[in-house]
């Protein structure tokens, strides 16, 4: 009896098992063909490794980096990438962040069927990122098993209907209708570059009115230009470390220049690899999720990626990006001067939520509202970062971090609840946010019967 | 068996979102023998589809895979919807 009942904890507990498990569970609701489901089982169980093996491949690169940034400035550099710290806090986090994945999607349909708030998430890779910061977040406060997994998912299913929820305004705006909306971790960010484009934009001239350059198209592979970036960057670091002490302690004997840019490439290819597996995870999850969601709340407003807004405004996807990684720089700039931990602009994080915020504060301010807003929003994402880092305990001092505003706001509020008031304060700040978003809609439930009256 | 690509920046949610348009525009026309995937600009190649689907604002970046379809709103299922139809019939997958 107690062999079987192990034999159902190393399940549960080994993730890539309980995610495929996940997987055939959706394969399963949609009544799919027995060889569908094995094949998607398989894929997904494959995935989770593939992820895995990412990070290491990650880690591998970004150790030696930190090293060199140690020795070269004296202070602890990160580099904010999703991918990389997702990756590795999988390693540890894998269960709680593939439990607290399907509660938290099966609460996102709750709120959006019983609140006014009425937005499912369908941006699976954000889901997955988000399930696992918020896995972190409350394992260091305390939390295990059951209660982990609930309180983790409600927190998940409330961050993923509000951030759709705060956009939605100026999702009206930029696509002139109000048939989707926004799921992406950047949403504060883009909400505060919608409102600086409106308080201080001019919507008379757009950005869409001057001509731009072909030639950075190359940028758009995500390959390349983490390469180009990560290079330069780790170009720099080793020429401040000196050659001769990567020489002697790092390189074993390779130059440190060809050293720092073959670790800039291992970068690009561990992020390349977490990328393929995060997709074999997601191929069959989303797909169920997203059926499953349109049958129980077919009135939901689907919502999606962000790169679903660029194609309204592609020069302010190009200026917003410019404009955030700019940001990012003077906020390295600040940080250096001021002492502490430096946050290095990553290239992902900035281009998309740079772009995506470039789009929004055009649609509310022209061209001057894109490249403030998005300056803003690089700003933003380059302090954040710095608060969530002392919240996430041991992997607070990675050598990379959780990058977009999302995580920012969701992980700050959670662990300085934490922090204040241990699980008490914890549970009370959920359920508080999840009683205004009943307050919310019960108010409008009102207003719309006087109306009628 | 035809297969169609969509391709997005990453590879991870606009694309993804693209491939299950597709597959059920597919459903409705009942043509059943493509499959669809979805893939990153850095990974997408021109041997891995016959038809690649991007949005516009990569339609620059996207020239060297061959047969591309450039969609104009990622989320308009009505041009989707066309332009699949009209792939399906330059390809004798409609009768």
């Amino acid at each position: 009896m107690n062999g079987l009942l192990d034999i159902l904890i190393d399940i549960a507990s080994t993730p890539a098992i309980l995610v495929a498990l996940i997987a055939v569970l959706g394969l399963i609701l949609q009544k799919k063909p027995v060889s569908d489901i094995m094949r998607g089982g398989i894929k997904t169980f494959v995935g989770f490794l593939v992820v895995t093996a990412g990070a290491g491949v990650v880690q591998g690169s970004l150790e030696p980096f930190g090293e060199m940034f140690k020795v070269a400035f004296n202070m602890q550099g990160v580099v904010p990438n999703n991918e990389a710290i997702v990756a590795m806090a999988l390693t540890k986090y894998g269960t709680s962040t593939a439990l607290i994945m399907l509660v938290g999607m099966v609460f996102n349909i709750l709120i959006a069927r019983f609140t006014r708030f009425k937005y499912i998430y369908l941006t699976g890779h954000a889901t997955l990122y988000m399930s696992c910061m918020i896995a972190v977040i409350l394992s260091v406060t305390g939390f295990t098993s059951a209660p982990l997994i609930l309180l983790g998912g409600l927190a998940l299913g409330i961050a993923n209907t509000l951030s759709p929820a705060i956009l939605q305004p100026f999702m009206k705006q930029i696509t002139g209708n109000d048939q989707v909306a926004l799921g992406h971790t950047g949403g504060v960010g883009y909400a505060i570059s919608g409102l600086v484009g409106k308080i201080f934009g001019n919507k008379a001239k757009s950005t869409e009115d001057i001509k731009f350059p072909k030639g950075l198209a190359f940028l758009r592979d995500s390959t390349v230009s983490i390469t180009i970036t990560m290079g330069i960057i780790y170009v720099i670091v080793a020429i401040f470390t000196g050659g001769d002490y990567i020489t002697a302690n790092l390189s074993s004997g390779t130059n440190h220049i060809i050293y720092a840019v073959q670790q800039a490439g291992t970068f690009a290819a561990g992020v390349f690899v977490i990328l393929a597996g995060v997709r074999l995870i997601l191929a069959e999850i989303v797909p169920a999720f997203k059926g499953i969601s349109e049958k129980l709340v077919p009135n939901a407003k689907p919502a999606l990626d962000c790169p679903i807004v660029f194609p309204y405004a592609p020069n302010a996807v190009l200026l917003g990006f410019f404009s955030s990684f700019i940001g990012g720089l003077v906020s390295m700039a600040l940080m250096i001067l001021t002492g502490g931990v430096i946050i290095i602009p990553g290239v992902v994080p900035h281009f998309f939520c740079g772009a995506t915020a470039g789009v929004f504060g055009n649609a509310t301010g022209g061209l001057r509202g894109a490249v403030l807003g998005s300056f803003i929003q690089g700003i933003l994402i380059s302090y954040l970062p710095v608060f969530l880092m002392p919240v996430l305990g041991g992997l607070g001092f990675a050598d990379s971090t959780f990058s977009d505003a999302d995580y920012g706001v969701t992980g700050i509020f959670l662990g300085g609840l934490s922090n204040a008031g241990g699980k008490i304060a914890v549970i009370v700040g959920i359920l508080v946010v999840l009683g205004i978003m009943f307050a919310l809609t019960m108010m409008k439930k009102e207003k719309s019967t006087e109306n009628n009256a | 068996m035809m297969k169609f690509a969509a391709v997005c920046g990453s590879g991870l949610g606009s694309s993804f979102m693209v491939e299950m348009n597709i597959n059920s525009v597919l459903k409705k026309l009942g043509v059943e023998d493509v499959e669809v995937s979805h893939y990153d600009m850095g990974s997408a190649g021109p041997d891995l589809a016959d038809v690649f689907f991007v949005a516009a604002d990569l339609a620059d970046s996207a020239t060297h895979l061959g047969e591309v379809i450039v969609l104009n709103s990622i989320i308009d299922m009505d041009e989707l919807t066309q332009k699949v139809t009209a792939v399906c019939q330059e390809k004798g997958l409609l009768s």
